[in-house]
């Protein structure tokens, strides 16, 4: 077994492992924190397949921004465990299986393929050759994606504000 | 190292979404399973971009990456209205258009 074998499958197991917890645990503060060591052992793995920048934009954007985006609105608002309910029948006996078999029948056939790997790395690095596709074949979707942001931070912006009369009139309802 | 290892570890992962987005009944939990995969996706397309030698793959997973934080941003401000008029993050609960 070389050392990049190990490498990866230390790797994969924490991912998985994490994965496991995030879609298991009750409390979503600690899917949540689950969720952050799946992306950041992710990193892991973009750095073994030779992608640094993607890796280092996946620990700040992924898991230092959006991450921290969850954490904030689940304690901002106090999100509690989800109630034990005991699943429908056929959930339980048809549906987990089910995803059992999903599971492993995916992981199966994309395993056993054998794709034939030309592996040549960019010449000059993964960052020299991604800006120069980012800023000269892709420089339309670059500058549409600059307006996408703005457009998301307008709305989420105009959605999450509280409108000036409504909390003063439903309290005029509860008192009336 | 074979791209099919990656490629088993990227189904998993998008598997477990999947089961996690179709189980879960909180609002939040069933965003997150929404982003790992996402991620699993992201993972299956530096494989590819690894394994023929191009980085336009690389190129895509930062589209991803951008269009998943602004996808973020506004879908949890939708719960956050939702959560302010219902009380509830249950979808079994929300479930009508008008209170």
């Amino acid at each position: 077994m070389t050392l990049q074998m190990l490498v990866f499958l230390v790797l994969a197991a924490v991912t998985v492992a994490a994965a496991v917890n995030v879609v298991i645990l009750r409390h979503p503060i600690h899917s949540a924190i689950a969720l952050i060591v799946v992306m950041v052992s992710l990193a892991g793995v973009f750095l073994t397949l030779e992608a640094e920048f993607i890796a280092a934009l996946q620990i700040i954007v992924y898991a230092g921004a959006i991450m921290v985006l969850f954490v904030f609105v689940i304690m901002l608002l106090n999100a509690g465990e989800e109630e034990r309910t005991n699943m429908s029948r056929m959930a339980r006996y048809v549906g987990v299986p089910l995803a059992i078999v999903l599971l492993g029948e995916l992981a199966y056939q994309v395993g056993a393929a054998t794709f034939s790997m030309t592996a040549q790395p960019a010449a000059n690095g993964a960052i020299h050759g991604l800006s120069m596709l980012l800023f000269q074949d892709f420089v339309f979707p670059f500058e549409l994606t600059s307006i996408l942001i703005l457009i998301a931070i307008l709305g989420a912006l105009v959605l999450a504000q509280r409108r000036e009369g409504v909390p003063a009139k439903r309290e005029q309802q509860n008192v009336s | 190292m074979p791209i099919s290892y990656y490629l088993a570890l990227s189904a998993v992962l998008f598997g477990l979404g999947a089961i996690g987005f179709v189980f879960r009944r909180n609002i939040i939990t069933i965003f997150m399973s929404i982003e790992l995969m996402l991620n699993a996706v992201n993972l299956a397309f530096i494989a590819f971009a690894r394994a023929w030698g191009q980085l336009q793959g690389q190129v895509f997973v930062f589209f991803v990456i951008v269009v998943a934080a602004a996808e973020a941003a506004v879908g949890l401000a939708i719960v956050i209205v939702i959560s302010r008029n219902r009380h509830s993050l249950n979808v079994e609960r929300i479930n009508l258009l008008k209170l």
